[in-house]
């Protein structure tokens, strides 16, 4: 969201000026999020931080421990000296490369997965929330889909559909997909007998018009909210899909990938499974942090909740 | 009584059905030949044509769904391709070591959270609550692979006190049993921990806020029973039902648990189905996980009757 947006938000709804300003003076707001710009930016200077092509490997420079200088092959075939900063695995490759590559797909997975689950859980809470037919077939559907455990449907997915980026964001979004259906339906179902909505339709305001400009706006910060949550076990789980080997495809380097390969010969190079765990381990961190800051800040009545 | 859990029954029934429906449709919502992913890749031409007459796949979606259904209740999930048995075979197999690994997981868990929990939550504020809190958040984002690592390396291979892997039934004596699933069940109990801590913390300090623990202390009652009486006693259902919720996270845990701890449960036995492609044996395992945590919930539910003598149905 831009400063404009925001400002413009914020003039109609003069309570939320103040959440927002709350939030970024809260100190886990800025822990979380302070770390995770760090990481945005390590995902985005991938290129100019010492690191060679993440898929680049060397039949001479295997196994090495973290801090070696060996060889590393270009696409070239033209051979380096590279210094492997936290070693390589079992074809060579430079695990230093390959997990501040990592950093990329793991944010671009836990962004796009809860961009998605928000996205299909809003339309499906409006519709639930608005809809009366509709309701009680999508709930009923929404509780059976939340009776099975979110790593299993994603695996059984990921199965079908054969492991790409696309297909693992779509299948760890979709189990995420009913708790963001019940929250928006709840906020629905609460503020569709407030007062001013109840004006507004008294005054013969569009449906439409109703969902998009009242009670929406609304429903902004327990989203905001619940998405960084969702980001957060989209992470992990895209890690563990990625480990169990029924993630993205091998050479893609994800922290997963990494850690699946380095399982193999973890009793004598156990830091093929530690670099990538301790940045999985930080990351998802820092968005819990940021999370349970906003959910402090921005959602009081969530925060008495838990 | 017997009245509330008739209907409580009832209510389970339709979330059963769903999760049947969502477990058919995976498979026939799929662009593909339904027979001959079920078949296997290595399937011969033969084989997939008697999977198609077994699930009558040539007729309308409902009369397999009701095909389908009628196979199900009568126990078959149908014949692992990889495997070469009955599903329904498989899964009673693999059960046991699935078993014993969450019982001890949340006996585990159970035993240190809630006493930590009232704990903070008697102390609000103090060291050991902020101790909690902080632990609670770091357990909630350690991934369960990365943590089994860390507890592989530290107490298997430099302290030497533990087995790395592996897993002895029960029948082989008790020492050798618990040796190889101290590890796993500790691993798999920390984010159990941060979750019914959590919880045990946050009821109990809602309870500690009553007029009635007032009355217990005015009257003169010892600080400890008072907690365990009187505040503990009230927050039990929020915390039995957290647990029932945490299932979900458990199943979630065994699956990553028992592939690093190479223990020959139902969680690797999902991760080699999937490995295998042997889609037989995947529908029945997220069946056969879906039904225990409805039931488990259920069963979570009725409870609420004995833990809360004001609950009346």
């Amino acid at each position: 969201m831009d400063a404009a947006a925001l400002a413009t938000e914020s003039a109609a709804v003069p309570r939320h000026e103040s959440a927002w300003r709350r939030a970024r003076r809260n100190a886990s707001v800025r822990l979380g999020g302070v770390v995770l710009a760090l990481l945005v930016g390590v995902a985005i200077a991938a290129p100019w931080l010492g690191t060679v092509d993440p898929t680049l490997f060397d039949a001479g420079s295997r196994d090495l421990v973290p801090g070696k200088v060996g060889d590393i092959t270009t696409l070239e075939g033209e051979t380096i000296r590279h210094r492997f900063l936290m070693g390589s695995d079992s074809f060579g490759r430079d695990i230093y490369s390959r997990v501040i590559y990592g950093t990329r797909v793991s944010l671009s997975v836990g962004l796009l997965a809860s961009l998605l689950a928000l996205a299909f859980g809003i339309a499906c809470g409006l519709g639930a929330g608005y809809v009366r037919w509709l309701d009680g077939v999508l709930m009923r559907f929404m509780d059976g889909l939340m009776a099975i455990p979110a790593i299993l449907i994603a695996i059984a997915l990921v199965a079908l559909w054969h492991a790409s980026l696309a297909t693992v964001i779509v299948a760890i979004a979709i189990p995420e997909i009913p708790r963001v259906t019940r929250l928006v339906r709840s906020l629905v179902l609460s503020i569709r007998e407030e007062p001013y909505v109840e004006a507004a339709v008294s005054l013969g305001t569009p449906t439409w018009r109703i969902m998009f400009g009242h009670i929406l706006p609304n429903c902004v910060a327990p989203l905001i909210v619940q998405g960084t949550y969702i980001c957060a076990s989209a992470i992990l789980l895209e890690a563990i899909l990625s480990f169990l080997g029924v993630g993205l495809p091998p050479d893609i380097p994800t922290w997963g990938n990494i850690m699946a390969e380095g399982r193999v010969q973890f009793n004598e190079y156990p830091h093929n499974v530690f670099f990538p765990g301790v940045f999985l381990a930080v990351t998802v961190l820092a968005v819990n942090i940021l999370g349970d800051g906003l959910r402090d800040t921005l959602d009081p009545k969530m925060a008495k909740r838990v | 009584m017997l009245q509330y859990i008739a209907r409580r029954l009832l209510a389970t029934l339709p979330v059963l059905a769903i999760v049947a429906v969502l477990v058919f449709l995976l498979l026939r919502l799929t662009p593909g030949d339904p027979a001959a992913i079920l078949a296997g890749d290595a399937a011969s031409p033969d084989q997939i044509a008697r999977i198609r007459v077994s699930l009558g796949l040539e007729r309308p979606i409902p009369v397999q769904f009701g095909i389908w259904v009628s196979h199900l209740l009568h126990g078959d999930l149908g014949e692992s391709f990889y495997f070469k048995i009955k599903v329904s075979q498989l899964i009673a197999q693999r059960l046991g070591p699935t078993l014993s690994l969450g019982a001890l997981t949340i006996a585990i868990a159970v035993l240190v959270s809630v006493p930590l929990g009232t704990l903070a939550a008697w102390r609000f504020g103090g060291w050991l609550d902020r101790a909690l809190m902080g632990f609670s958040v770091l357990g909630f984002s350690i991934p369960v692979f990365v943590l089994a690592y860390l507890l592989i390396w530290i107490v298997s291979l430099k302290l030497g006190w533990l087995p790395v892997q592996g897993y002895r039934p029960l029948a082989d004596g008790a020492w050798p049993f618990l040796r190889h699933l101290i590890l796993p069940a500790v691993t798999l109990s920390v984010i159990f921990i941060a979750l019914i801590a959590r919880v045990t913390r946050a009821s109990v300090l809602e309870a500690l806020g009553e007029d009635y623990i007032r009355t217990a202390r005015a009257k003169g009652l010892r600080e400890a029973r008072v907690l365990v009486r009187h505040a503990l006693a009230n927050a039990a259902v929020p915390i039995v039902t957290v647990i029932g919720i945490g299932i979900a996270l458990l199943i979630g845990g065994v699956v990553v648990t028992e592939s690093v701890y190479a223990i020959p449960g139902l969680g690797r036995l999902t991760v080699d189905a999937v490995l295998a492609r042997d889609f037989p044996t995947i529908q029945g395992v997220i069946l056969f996980f879906s039904f225990v945590y409805v039931l488990v919930n259920l069963l979570v539910d009725l409870s609420y009757v004995f833990l809360d003598p004001r609950i009346r149905y």
